[in-house]
């Protein structure tokens, strides 16, 4: 599904002393399919853009459009609980919203809401429990005698047996050892491919961004700061800086290798070892002098 | 020499009778002023070790000696004075409706006079650079203070022994650096004992020497620059090798005959320099 921000606009409480200004006249579009990733300081507006793209938070100007659904403070959609079926929403530490006394139980909980059949949702069941990298057997046992990690892919598999077509990640691996946040990312990366979804992350990390994203939203006090493919925008370090945002560390090291020996690697998503060759060369370079 | 502060001997420990051991037979020493790094996959034993250092939880077999005690149940509570801890969810370790009563909560537990309370009130907060935040209350931090915050108060008892339990796992990355350098220049200062657990290999560059725990067992104990050069085996037990070393490798690969093994950027920049000016 498209998804198009129009200058929008929230504030908290507004009219009261509490008043708090959110989200500023932002504006952006994700086409249908893109992998986006949202970037931004704790505090940039993050966690209110997520609420607005399954109609959580409803903009206080402005308007937000996700397919065929329209959200602004005049015109709400009708059925709120289908654009919830579509839109699956994976909030951070999801492992905490679980609470049936089984695996199957937790899984099955978001389809029947949307009144989904019991054969169909058996049906899902099993074809997502390899998707996410669990085996059968966990189906029976209650989802509170696995590890974190087990316990979080149970709550992942509880979005998408909704099989919603836009997935939203909220920092989808904090908390998770390395070999973890990779097999989470990979995990979310293939079934953005083979199910066509948009998928759009937010994410602390910038080598997530670069790894995975066709598009990068960096969010700032609540407006857009900068907008574009992965490359685009990392290489704007200077900007980045100007708002205490780090770069990807290959970056952060070919800008580095730039000042100390005048030289330019142009980063184009080129591996280390094309990175190590393309040293190499100029090192050589040097010696041949 | 220093004086030994912590030993684990042979100790073993599992949640319930049948289950699985969660350490198994493990023994190490840790040093007065001495910064060790604890590091290893989801479930490979770190936090139990954690536990079992301030008796939150007592082994089956070995023992436990801190500061010449073993840790036993009488022994805790003068055991928990020497053994300051900081855990993961800076949400979940505040007590006070303060900065200031938060700080002085571990005090007022111990006893301490009223105007030692105030010093070391001002004290901690300064070292880690919250002090203009004495009043201010908890939920209008954000996480880095907040656990910066939970540093101050573990501090303000005055422990041997501060451990840090994956305290940076919650944070954005400049929280995360806010904690490590505000834990680097305590130690540097206070010659207090830092035990850091993490699954972040970046974060254990500073520590003097590294522990690395896989499936309940001691799998390593070097310093950080022996530990990296372990890159496959790194891998294979779960976890992520930095940036500068795996270049460093394809460097080397390449045929840039690198001398040493770098640890951070900067080391790898002047290697290369060093290279590219002899000519």
């Amino acid at each position: 599904m498209d998804i198009t921000f129009k200058n929008v606009t929230y504030i908290y409480q507004p009219n009261t002393p509490f008043s708090h200004k959110a989200i500023e006249d932002l504006s952006f579009q994700v086409e249908s399919g893109t992998f986006m990733a949202i970037i931004g300081h704790t505090g940039s507006g993050k966690s209110t853009l997520i609420q607005h793209l399954n109609g959580l938070s409803v903009p206080t100007d402005g308007e937000v459009v996700i397919g065929e659904y329209r959200l602004s403070k005049h015109d709400k959609p009708r059925d709120m609980k289908e654009l919830r079926s579509r839109v699956g929403v994976v909030f951070q530490y999801p492992e905490h919203q679980l609470f049936e006394e089984t695996v199957a139980k937790d899984i099955a909980f978001g389809p029947q809401n949307f009144g989904v059949n019991e054969a169909e949702i058996g049906q899902r069941i099993k074809e997502i429990i390899p998707a996410v990298g669990l085996n059968e057997t966990v189906l029976e046992r209650s989802p509170f005698d696995l590890s974190g990690g087990q316990m979080r892919r149970v709550a992942i598999a509880g979005v998408l047996a909704v099989k919603p077509d836009v997935l939203v990640l909220d920092e989808p691996t904090a908390g998770l050892d390395p070999r973890g946040q990779k097999e989470i990312m990979d995990m979310f990366y293939k079934l953005h491919k083979e199910q066509g979804l948009t998928t759009i992350l937010v994410t602390h990390s910038m080598e997530d961004a670069l790894k995975y994203a066709d598009q990068v939203l960096i969010l700032n006090k609540g407006t857009k700061f900068m907008e574009g493919t992965p490359l685009e925008v990392f290489n704007e370090k200077d900007a980045l800086q100007s708002v205490q945002l780090d770069v990807p560390e290959i970056v952060q090291f070919l800008n580095r290798f730039e000042e100390k020996f005048g030289q330019t690697i142009p980063f184009q998503k080129q591996s280390i070892k094309e990175i190590a060759q393309s040293i190499q060369q100029i090192i050589e370079g040097a010696e041949s002098r | 020499m220093s004086k030994k502060l912590v030993e684990f001997r042979n100790v073993s420990f599992r949640y319930d009778e049948d289950g699985p051991w969660v350490l198994k037979n493990c023994s190490f020493e840790i040093y007065e002023n001495e910064w060790v790094a604890i590091i290893g996959h989801n479930g490979s034993g770190k936090s139990t070790i954690a536990k079992l250092l301030n008796g939150l939880l007592f082994p089956q077999e070995g023992e436990i000696v801190i500061g010449g005690q073993q840790v036993n149940e009488e022994s805790i509570w003068s055991i928990r004075k020497e053994v300051g801890m900081v855990f993961q969810n800076p949400d979940n370790q505040f007590v006070g409706a303060t900065v200031q009563d938060d700080v002085a909560f571990g005090m007022e537990n111990r006893g301490v006079q009223r105007d030692e309370m105030q010093k070391r009130i001002t004290e901690t907060l300064s070292a880690v650079r919250m002090q203009d935040y004495r009043l201010t209350e908890p939920h209008r931090l954000s996480g880095g203070q907040k656990q910066r915050v939970a540093i101050a108060s573990v501090l303000a008892i005055s422990p041997k022994v501060l451990i840090l339990d994956e305290a940076t796992a919650m944070l954005d990355p400049s929280g995360r650096k806010e904690i490590m350098d505000t834990v680097g220049e305590i130690q540097e200062s206070s010659g207090l004992s830092l035990i850091t657990i993490t699954h972040d290999l970046q974060e254990v560059v500073q520590a003097d020497r590294v522990i690395v725990m896989n499936n309940g067992n001691k799998w390593r104990e070097a310093s950080p620059r022996e530990i990296f050069l372990e890159k496959d085996a790194l891998r294979t037990i779960g976890l992520d090798v930095p940036f500068v070393a795996i270049l460093a490798e394809e460097l080397k690969h390449a045929g840039v005959s690198l001398k040493s093994t770098p640890l951070n950027q900067e080391e790898l920049l002047e290697d290369l320099w060093i290279l590219h000016s002899r000519t």
